[in-house]
């Protein structure tokens, strides 16, 4: 479980305090998958950045599973637009480079690398180098990753936003998959609706910068759900509906 | 620095050898350069100034005959090689060290300049004072100018790492002498051999000075023995044999750098 506790975030640029997040208070479950919405450069990536660890609030608490994170959170997995892969690392050593760094002896550690990326679908490419893949195969090689260490939260940042349709809808039902074998709480930042509505429990709808919660919508859907036509449902376009009502305001504003 | 390194690229930069009619073209240029020289020397200009091939060549041969060159060749490369050694391996530990811990690199930082911008040369009496008129003060002196060039390009390469990168690996629980080992030193590589490369003509420049400044063998103790014995054509002659080591050791530089190519990090 995480508790997002009144939580406030101010950078400072220069002489001028630039404010990310104001009063912002969500509790997310352990297993749901939770979308956050709203307009880009809204605060949304310093949320994810406080849950991680990487940041720490100006201001409230961020608390991961009963304890206020200090420091870097390790139960973690964060995959962001660009891929963090190590371009000197083959894919297979990428992979595995978590159980190398917990002491897991080659042999073992190469052989779960390779089912992870046989799972994923990109085996065959196991000795290939990151520069030498397809954005999309960099992503399922980050999300096996992200999988084969066992992280209990995926945090990902718009991390599909780089990819083409039809390969994004490849990736969404390759993540529910993951995420429901591995039980796997999942945050996710996104300006993309459709893709918000389609994998999410709960889709947060956030303001303008300083981000605030503008709207927590339910997505009553049922799972497993088939990320190619839950689209054309009509519950899914209800929601939809509603949801991009409240999120237009948002980005009317912007315009002005 | 700058100019430094274009100057370092122009000596480096290898001949267009491309094809065989080059090559015969300048091996011809050079005959024909050593015509003129044989042929002006003594005729237009002073033999004492500019001597002539052939005295040169017989010098050469005299002093391989004698043995005596393999000596002062093998000084000069062993006090090149140690301190190239020495050198790199202290730069590049002080580059990541000082690259990592942000607090030690601005409190150095000022002192660190003014060490940089000092001619390194000048260092050379106070390594005589320390080390004495062997081959370690030479060493000394080579290593410290090619400690500066590699700890500069690896503190540079360590600041340009992707902090994404770092802090990925810290998420996947990576202690920090894991990332130093694991992302830092492997991102910074090309830089560090970079560095590399560039300071290996250094470390000769550096052994050879120290010989020059005090001591009793090596190219650059024979180089100014025989100028101080008005002996042009000894002077010559190890220009030349320096010319030639420089040389191979740019070729060693090459094959070593074409094998570490895969190493290279390539942008994505």
């Amino acid at each position: 479980m995480i508790q997002i506790r009144h939580v406030y975030k101010n950078f400072r640029r220069g002489d001028s305090v630039v404010e990310a997040l104001r009063d912002f208070d969500l509790t997310i479950k352990q297993g749901e998958i939770v979308a956050v919405i709203g307009p880009s450069g809204c605060g949304k990536s310093t949320l994810l950045n406080m849950i991680a660890g990487l940041y720490n609030p100006s201001k409230g608490r961020v608390i991961y599973k009963g304890s206020p994170i200090t420091d870097v959170n390790t139960d973690v997995g964060y995959m962001t637009q660009k891929d963090n892969l190590l371009p000197w690392r083959n894919v297979r050593d990428n992979i595995a480079f978590p159980l190398e760094l917990a002491g897991v002896a080659k042999a073992e550690r190469e052989a779960r690398a390779d089912a992870a990326i046989k799972q994923v679908g990109i085996d065959g490419f196991e000795t290939r180098f990151p520069n030498e893949l397809s954005g999309g195969m960099r992503k399922r090689a980050c999300l096996a990753r992200m999988m084969l260490y066992g992280a209990h939260t995926a945090l990902l940042d718009e991390p599909f936003a780089a990819l083409d349709a039809q390969l994004k809808l490849a990736m969404h039902d390759l993540l529910l998959r993951l995420a429901a074998d591995n039980g796997q709480t999942v945050v996710f930042v996104t300006h993309d609706l459709m893709e918000a509505v389609t994998l999410a429990d709960r889709v947060i709808v956030c303001t303008r910068r300083p981000a605030m919660i503008a709207l927590e919508q339910e997505i009553p859907l049922s799972r497993p759900r088939d990320v190619l036509n839950v689209r054309f449902t009509n519950e899914f376009k209800d929601l939809y509906d509603a949801l991009w009502e409240r999120l237009r305001l948002e980005y009317q504003e912007d315009r002005v | 620095m700058t100019s430094l390194d274009d100057k370092v690229d122009l000596s480096v930069s290898p001949p267009d050898t491309g094809s065989v009619a080059m090559v015969l073209w300048q091996t011809a240029l050079g005959i024909a350069i050593l015509f003129v020289w044989q042929g002006v020397s003594g005729r237009f200009v002073d033999n004492f100034f500019i001597s002539n091939p052939l005295e040169v060549g017989r010098r050469l041969l005299g002093w391989t005959i004698d043995g005596s060159i393999f000596m002062h060749l093998w000084a000069t490369v062993y006090a090149t090689v140690v301190g190239f050694a020495v050198g790199s391996v202290i730069g590049a530990t002080l580059g990541i060290w000082l690259g990592v811990s942000i607090f030690t690199s601005r409190l150095l930082n000022p002192y660190l300049s003014a060490l940089n911008a000092l001619p390194k040369v000048a260092l050379a009496p106070l390594f005589v004072l320390w080390f004495g008129l062997g081959i370690e003060s030479k060493i000394a002196l080579a290593a410290v100018l090619v400690l500066f060039l590699v700890f500069l390009n690896t503190f540079a390469g360590v600041r340009q790492v992707d902090q994404d990168l770092i802090d990925g690996a810290r998420l996947m629980r990576a202690t920090r002498m894991q990332v130093i080992i694991k992302v830092i030193l492997p991102s910074t590589l090309s830089w560090l051999f970079a560095g590399l490369r560039v300071s290996v003509p250094y470390a000769l420049i550096g052994a050879v000075l120290g010989e020059m400044i005090a001591s009793n063998r090596g190219l650059g103790y024979l180089v100014q023995y025989s100028g101080a014995q008005f002996d042009t054509a000894g002077v010559f002659a190890v220009l030349i044999v320096i010319a030639l080591l420089a040389m191979l050791l740019n070729f060693v530089v090459d094959l070593v750098q074409n094998r570490m190519e895969r190493w290279r990090i390539v942008s994505r």
